[in-house]
C-alpha cells in the first residue's frame, strides 16, 4: 500500500447564510458534508457532479483558499489545518490549482513573463537571475514559444491562455495541482491538446492531479480513479474503469445514461431523472438523492446510507446506497 | 422524410453577413446554404467563431451595428424574409419563427413574472385579451411540464432552477406555434441530466407540432441525438453537410473527422486524442485557399492556392458508400496524391 500523497478526512465546508436585522446566520448551506478520500502519488483522482455538488469548494477546501468548516486536510501526512498563514503559503508551492477561465486568473496588466516571474518570487524557489532561463523553459514545456512571454495575456487565445495558467502553475514545482473545469471552457479541439499536454507533463514532471470536472468524458480519459459527487456528498468513489462500466449508484447511472454520445449507430436505454438537484440549504433527510431515486423506499427517507462495498465490487469500489444489491439483481434481467 | 417537391420551411442560399470594425470587413458568415422541412431537425455544428450562431441570428434578423447581413436570400415557407420591412418582419419574429438562446436568464426580463412574459407574447401575436392571454400561458407553462404552472406563471426568473427557466423560454418560443423553432446552444448552461430533460422535451414538442427544428451547437453528442440532418460549419462557411447516420459514418472533411477525433468519450477507452494543431484563423488574415488547410494534416499545394468549393465528392471514396458534401480537394478530380483518408473512418 502506498502512502497517499494527500488525504482529507470528513472534510467540511458549510457557508452561512446571513439575514434579518441582526444580520444573524440563519441557515449553513452544507457544500461539503463529511467528505474523505486520499491522493496517492503520481495518479490522477478526478471529482464529478453536476453545479452545487460542491466538487469545487471540494477543490478549494482542500488548498485551504476557503478554509474548511471542519475536518482534516493532510499533505505529506502533516495536518494544513494547524498550519500558520506563512507556513502554509510555503506548503502551497508544492500544491497548486488551475482555473477554469485562464481569463480571468490572469493579471491583464502583466506580461506572461512577469506572471510567471511572480510566482516564482513569492515562493522563492528559483534565484532572480535565473527566471528568465525558467521562463523560457515553462514556456517550451507547455507548448509556447519563449518569445510569447512578452506578450499580454489578452494576446492569446482560449487554449494558449490556459497553457499559461499552466505553465504558473508549474513554475513552483509543485507536486500536487488541482485542476477545478480547467478545460471545460475550450473548445474540442483546443480542449484535446489541453488534455494531451496535461496528461504529458504528469508523466514528465511526476505529478499528481485532482481533477474537478462535470464532463465524465474528459474525466474518463484522464483519471485513475474516480469521485461521483451529488449535494456535497461523494456517493461513489472507484478505480475508473469500475466506475464506467459498472457503476452501482443510481445517481451515476443516470448521470452516464444522460450524457449524449456522438455516435447515431448506439442506442441505449435513457434514464431521465425527474426534477431539480434540492437545495443544499435544506437537503434531504437520509439519502440525499431520494427526492429523484427511481429505486428510493422508506429506509432512504430515513437512514443516510454509508459508502460501502459488497462482495460483487471490487474492494477499492465503494458506493453510498443502501439499494446495491437489489438495483444489480435488477441489471442481470436487463442490460445498459 | 419529406419528399423533393415539398417546400422547405427555411432555406437559406448564399448567406453572407459581414461586421463592419474599423479594421475592415469580417466576414462572419461566408456563402451559407441549408434547409429544413417541416417536422426535421437539422444541428449546425462548430465551434467558437465558426459563424454558427451568427448564421441563427441572421435568420432571426437580429444582426446588430456594427453587422449587417450583406448578401444571400433567407426564404421562410418561400417567403423572403430579407425583402420584409422592419414592421413587417416583427409579425414573424417570435410568431412563426422563435428563437431559445444558451443562458435563458438572460434573456428573460428579471421584473415580470415569467406568466406574464408568456402572456406577452400571446397577446401580441395571437390578438388575445389579459385574461385569455394569461390562461394560455399557464397553458404553455404545463407543456412544458413546469408542475404547478398555475403557481409558477406569477413567480419571477430568479425563482426559478436554470432548467426550469429554459422551460420558459421554450414555453414562450413556441405560444405561437411556430413553424421554425431555432434553439441556439439551449442545453450548453445546463447540467446533463438537465440537458437530456430538455432535449427529450424539445422532441416530444417537435412530434406535436411538427416545427422545423435549427438546432445550434458545439456539441457533437447532442448532434447525434437530435439531429436528422447536420451542417458543419467552419470559420464562416459549411464544410460538411449530410444527414446524421452518414456524417457519423463516413466524415468527410479532415475537420469534421479531427473534430469527431479529439472528443474524449466517456462510452469508450481512448489511448489519446486526436489533437487539431493550431487555432481557428482570425477573419483579417483568412486563407485565400482552403481555409483548413494550415491545420490539416493532408494539405497539399493546391489547398493552400485554391479555394475549394461545397460538392458531392467524385473521388477517394469507395463506391456504393453514401455521402454527404464536403468542402475539401481530395475528394475532386482535381487532387493529385495518393487518398490521405483511406481507413480514416470513425464509428464503423
Amino acid at each position: 500500500m502506498t502512502t497517499p500523497l494527500f488525504e482529507a478526512k470528513n472534510l467540511q465546508k458549510y457557508f452561512p447564510v446571513k439575514g434579518g436585522i441582526l444580520n444573524r446566520t440563519q441557515a449553513q448551506v452544507k457544500a461539503v458534508d463529511d467528505v474523505s478520500f486520499a491522493i496517492n502519488p503520481g495518479e490522477t483522482l478526478s471529482i464529478v457532479g453536476e453545479s452545487g455538488c460542491g466538487k469545487s469548494t471540494t477543490g478549494r477546501a482542500i488548498l485551504r483558499l476557503d478554509d474548511p468548516t471542519d475536518g482534516e486536510i493532510l499533505f505529506e501526512g502533516q495536518n494544513l489545518m494547524e498550519l500558520s498563514k506563512s507556513d502554509l503559503r510555503q506548503k502551497r508551492k508544492e500544491m497548486q490549482i488551475i482555473f477554469q477561465d485562464p481569463y480571468a486568473s490572469l493579471n491583464p496588466r502583466q506580461k506572461v513573463k512577469q506572471i510567471l516571474d511572480e510566482a516564482m518570487a513569492i515562493q522563492g524557489v528559483v534565484p532572480k537571475a535565473k527566471r528568465p532561463e525558467r521562463i523560457r523553459e515553462l514556456m517550451e514545456v507547455v507548448g509556447l514559444r519563449p518569445e510569447q512571454a512578452e506578450r499580454y495575456p489578452f494576446q492569446f487565445s482560449g487554449g494558449q491562455r490556459q497553457r499559461i495558467g499552466i505553465a504558473r502553475a508549474l513554475s513552483v514545482d509543485p507536486k500536487l495541482i488541482v485542476c477545478d473545469e480547467a478545460v471545460s471552457a475550450l473548445d474540442v479541439s483546443t480542449q484535446a491538446q489541453v488534455l494531451n499536454l496535461l496528461k504529458k507533463l504528469q508523466k514528465d514532471l511526476d505529478l499528481t492531479y485532482l481533477f474537478i470536472s462535470h464532463d465524465l468524458g474528459v474525466v474518463r480519459h484522464i483519471s485513475d480513479r474516480v469521485i461521483v459527487m451529488y449535494l456535497g456528498k461523494i456517493v461513489e468513489i472507484a478505480d475508473k474503469k469500475d466506475l464506467f462500466d459498472s457503476p452501482r449508484h443510481p445517481y451515476t447511472r443516470a448521470l452516464l445514461s444522460a450524457i449524449p454520445i456522438p455516435d447515431p449507430s448506439k442506442t441505449r436505454e435513457r434514464i431521465v431523472l425527474q426534477g431539480d438537484v434540492p437545495s443544499p440549504m435544506n437537503p434531504p433527510s437520509g439519502c440525499r438523492f431520494h427526492t429523484r431515486c427511481p429505486f428510493a423506499t422508506d429506509i432512504c427517507k430515513t437512514e443516510e446510507p454509508e459508502l460501502r462495498s459488497t462482495t460483487f465490487m471490487n474492494e477499492t469500489h465503494k458506493a453510498a446506497c443502501h439499494h446495491i444489491e437489489k438495483i444489480a439483481e435488477t441489471e442481470k434481467t436487463s442490460i445498459v | 422524410m419529406a419528399s423533393n417537391e415539398q417546400t422547405p420551411v427555411l432555406e437559406v442560399k448564399g448567406l453572407q453577413t459581414s461586421f463592419f470594425t474599423p479594421d475592415g470587413e469580417v466576414k462572419a458568415v461566408d456563402g451559407v446554404d441549408f434547409s429544413v422541412n417541416s417536422n426535421e431537425t437539422l444541428g449546425i455544428v462548430g465551434e467558437s467563431g465558426s459563424g454558427k450562431s451568427i448564421t441563427s441570428l441572421s435568420v432571426m434578423r437580429l444582426i446588430q451595428h456594427p453587422g449587417k447581413i450583406v448578401g444571400g436570400t433567407i426564404e421562410l415557407s418561400g417567403e423572403d424574409l430579407l425583402k420584409k420591412s422592419k414592421q413587417q418582419f416583427a409579425k414573424y419574429r417570435g410568431n412563426r419563427l422563435s428563437m431559445i438562446f444558451q443562458e435563458p436568464m438572460t434573456s428573460l426580463n428579471p421584473v415580470f413574472t415569467v406568466g406574464s412574459q408568456i402572456a406577452e407574447a400571446v397577446r401580441i401575436h395571437k390578438k388575445l385579451d389579459k385574461k385569455a392571454a394569461w390562461q394560455e400561458a399557464v397553458n404553455m407553462l404545463k407543456l412544458v411540464g413546469i408542475p404547478a404552472p398555475e403557481d409558477r406563471a406569477k413567480r419571477y426568473p430568479h425563482e426559478l432552477s436554470g432548467g426550469m427557466r429554459q422551460r420558459v423560454m421554450i414555453a414562450i418560443a413556441l405560444s405561437c406555434d411556430p413553424e421554425l423553432l431555432i434553439a441556439d446552444e439551449p442545453t450548453t448552461a445546463l447540467d446533463v441530466t438537465i440537458q437530456a430533460q430538455i432535449l427529450e422535451l424539445i422532441k416530444e414538442l417537435q412530434e406535436k407540432s411538427g416545427m422545423a427544428v435549427l438546432m445550434i451547437t458545439h456539441d457533437l453528442g447532442v448532434i447525434a441525438e437530435t439531429a436528422d440532418k447536420v451542417v458543419v460549419m467552419y470559420a464562416g462557411e459549411v464544410v460538411e453537410q449530410a444527414d446524421v447516420k452518414t456524417l457519423f459514418k463516413r466524415p468527410l472533411h479532415p475537420y469534421t473527422q479531427g473534430l469527431m477525433n479529439a472528443i474524449p468519450r466517456h462510452d469508450i477507452d481512448l489511448d489519446e486524442l486526436e489533437m487539431i494543431p493550431g487555432t481557428v484563423p482570425t477573419p483579417q488574415n483568412m486563407p485565400s485557399g482552403c481555409r483548413f488547410a494550415e491545420r490539416c494534416p493532408y494539405a497539399r499545394e493546391l489547398c493552400v492556392e485554391k479555394h475549394p468549393e461545397l460538392a458531392t465528392p467524385s473521388n477517394n471514396v469507395d463506391e456504393g458508400i453514401t455521402t454527404g458534401q464536403t468542402r475539401c480537394w481530395i475528394y475532386t478530380d482535381e487532387w493529385d496524391g495518393p487518398n490521405p483518408t483511406k481507413g480514416v473512418a470513425t464509428n464503423q
